[in-house]
């Protein structure tokens, strides 16, 4: 069984990102990229499923630029088996993304498609429900543990509001990752070098047959109001005085 | 414009978030409430949905077994069918789990792009949303030919009054021509749900939240009795909730719930981003913590470097009792 898992490259988590003077977006310029956390949990998974012999392929696409490379390298060097680079300069929405997985999808055959919840950067949470909802497979977002049945389904539980929830779902089928389903291993240095070795093609929209065309427009990007800065206390009973008399909220 | 709003409810009673949702697209124009689900809940809900806002014009009800639960397979159709019979401009619903889970499915069978998190509505086609975890607000505006898919953020559109006059007219979609292959291939198994009598964690006027410095979940107990005390519900960091202290859905962050309350206490919770990015609209925060140098000190309007072990259970003694039922 083959495993597709999509992973998109991001700021690093741990940057505190830096909104450009002209509004135009945040600053990318000499900043940390990664792999987005939802997308290395995704590609965690896979591979674990490879490591109990339940998949025997584990496949990683990215899309967008040249720099897209690098990701995917990391998820190679991860343990991914090979990669597919769908190139484009053109800014990626999640529907387009949804659209060039499908064809991806339709190409490679795989029985689960595997992504983050949502990438941290515009945190839209879409493109797994998008591209299960094109490809008319079933799809269980937010997961939190996966089990393979054996009727050629998998349980996911997953993290809803209320708690969680457990569905079951026929293959082939679209799961989507939340932060509890598992801990991402590091790239040991043997596998960096090996994943030199491995193969990643290239693939273009053309190719693909996807036409991109945004529906979606970014007039401006801003610093979100800043809170003012706030007080030490020095004691319980100046809190409660304050929470009283000052704040009014108690 | 003319706006389906996609309701929740809960054994019949409308989701808080839902009542944000129709506020949000009350701006818009004309609404109309989808209810669905199976059994006399939906029906219950249905009534509610009636009176729950001057700005809707029609519910909308549907009692099919599929959408017992909130499969997205069925839900999306749903949608779907419902877009095709009421040609609205805008679809909308509450960025909650279930709204995240469906809307974004339903939008991609018609080819439509979905705007997420929605905090402000601009004007009919642009809206404001946060990204990188709330650091950075993004105006977006849709120009596609419609119809245009949303989901918003509760905590930036209060509910408003349920209307006083004649409740909207409410009718039964038919769900007969509703066909699918994805339909059947999934199947709700279960859930885990998290009884409280507290307020809702997204709603409430004033949270109570814990993170790893708590140190079990024992003395999460504490805080419960704190929340009592103020009539708030209790929530988490993403620390506290991996170290096993407490359940996912008590989780507030980027990823997990967002709240806004009146008052918010932070409780030995150091201030990661992705934890500000849940909590930094509160109006009040508090933070107590040992460590005078931690993050959440330069979002909170009062700190208290303290033990919590001996501020919490001070601040419990001194605090007015206030137990009651956050309105």
């Amino acid at each position: 069984m083959k495993v597709l898992v999509a992973v998109k490259r991001v700021i690093d988590y741990a940057v505190k990102i830096r909104v450009k003077a002209d509004k135009t977006g945040v600053e990318m310029n000499n900043v940390k990229m990664s792999m987005n956390p939802f997308c290395e949990i995704a590609l965690e998974e896979a591979l674990r499923f490879r490591e109990a012999g339940k998949a025997s392929e584990v496949v990683v696409v990215s899309m967008g630029g040249p720099q897209c490379v690098e990701t995917l390298r990391t998820g190679l060097a991860m343990g991914a088996d090979r990669a597919i680079h769908v190139s484009t300069e053109i800014p990626l929405y999640p529907l387009a993304v949804a659209k060039l997985l499908r064809a991806v999808a339709a190409n490679e055959q795989p029985q689960i498609l595997l992504l983050g919840k949502q990438a941290i950067d515009d945190d839209a949470n879409q493109t797994g429900q998008m591209v299960a909802g094109l490809l008319k497979w079933p799809q269980a977002t937010f997961a939190s543990k996966v089990y393979f049945g054996d009727k050629n389904d998998v349980t996911v539980e997953r993290e809803v509001d209320g708690g969680l929830e457990t569905l079951r779902l026929q293959l082939p089928a679209v799961i989507t990752t939340d932060l509890r389903l598992n801990e991402p291993r590091y790239a040991t240095l043997p596998n960096i070098m090996k994943a030199k070795k491995k193969t990643i093609s290239k693939l273009t929209p053309e190719e693909l047959k996807v036409e991109i065309k945004p529906d979606f427009k970014i007039l401006e990007v801003v610093d979100p109001p800043k809170r003012k800065g706030g007080v030490m206390v020095g004691s319980v009973d100046e809190l409660v005085d304050k929470l009283k008399n000052e704040a009014h909220v108690i | 414009a003319s706006t389906l709003v996609v309701g929740e409810h809960e054994e019949g009673v409308l989701k808080a978030s839902t009542l944000s949702a129709v506020a949000a697209a009350s701006a818009l124009g004309d609404v109309s409430v989808l209810v669905g689900g199976f059994g006399p809940s939906v029906h219950k809900a249905a009534t509610q949905a009636a009176s729950a806002h001057s700005a809707i014009s029609q519910v909308l009800v549907v009692d099919w077994e599929k959408v017992k639960h909130e499969l997205a397979e069925p839900w999306a159709e749903l949608l779907l069918m419902a877009q095709e019979k009421g040609k609205y401009s805008h679809v909308l619903a509450a960025s909650s789990s279930f709204g995240k889970n469906i809307v974004p499915r339903a939008a991609a069978l018609l080819d439509q792009t979905v705007v997420s998190d929605v905090i402000k509505v601009v004007d009919e086609h642009t809206f404001v949303r946060p990204v990188y975890a709330g650091n950075a607000l993004s105006t977006v505006k849709y120009t596609g030919s419609g119809p245009c898919f949303m989901t918003i953020r509760p905590t930036a559109f209060p509910a408003g009054q349920a209307s006083a006059g004649t409740p909207a007219p409410i009718a039964t979609l038919d769900t007969g021509t509703i066909k699918s292959e994805a339909i059947g291939r999934s199947e709700w198994v279960g859930q885990h749900v998290q009884r409280s009598e507290r307020p809702e964690l997204g709603s409430a006027r004033v949270v109570v939240s814990g993170g790893r410095a708590l140190k079990s979940a024992e003395n999460f107990k504490l805080l419960e009795t704190l929340a009592d005390k103020l009539g708030g519900a209790v929530g988490a960091s993403r620390a506290a909730v991996d170290a096993g202290f407490v359940p996912n859905d008590m989780q507030v962050g980027q990823t997990g719930k967002i709240v806004a309350p009146d008052l918010y206490i932070a409780v030995g919770i150091s201030g990661a981003i992705q934890h500000l990015a849940g909590m930094k609209d509160s109006k009040v925060i508090v933070a107590i913590n040992k460590d005078a140098d931690c993050p959440i000190f330069q979002v909170a309007d009062y700190g208290l470097a303290a033990d919590l072990f001996q501020a919490v259970p001070e601040l419990i003694e001194k605090l007015p009792d206030k137990r009651q039922v956050s309105a």
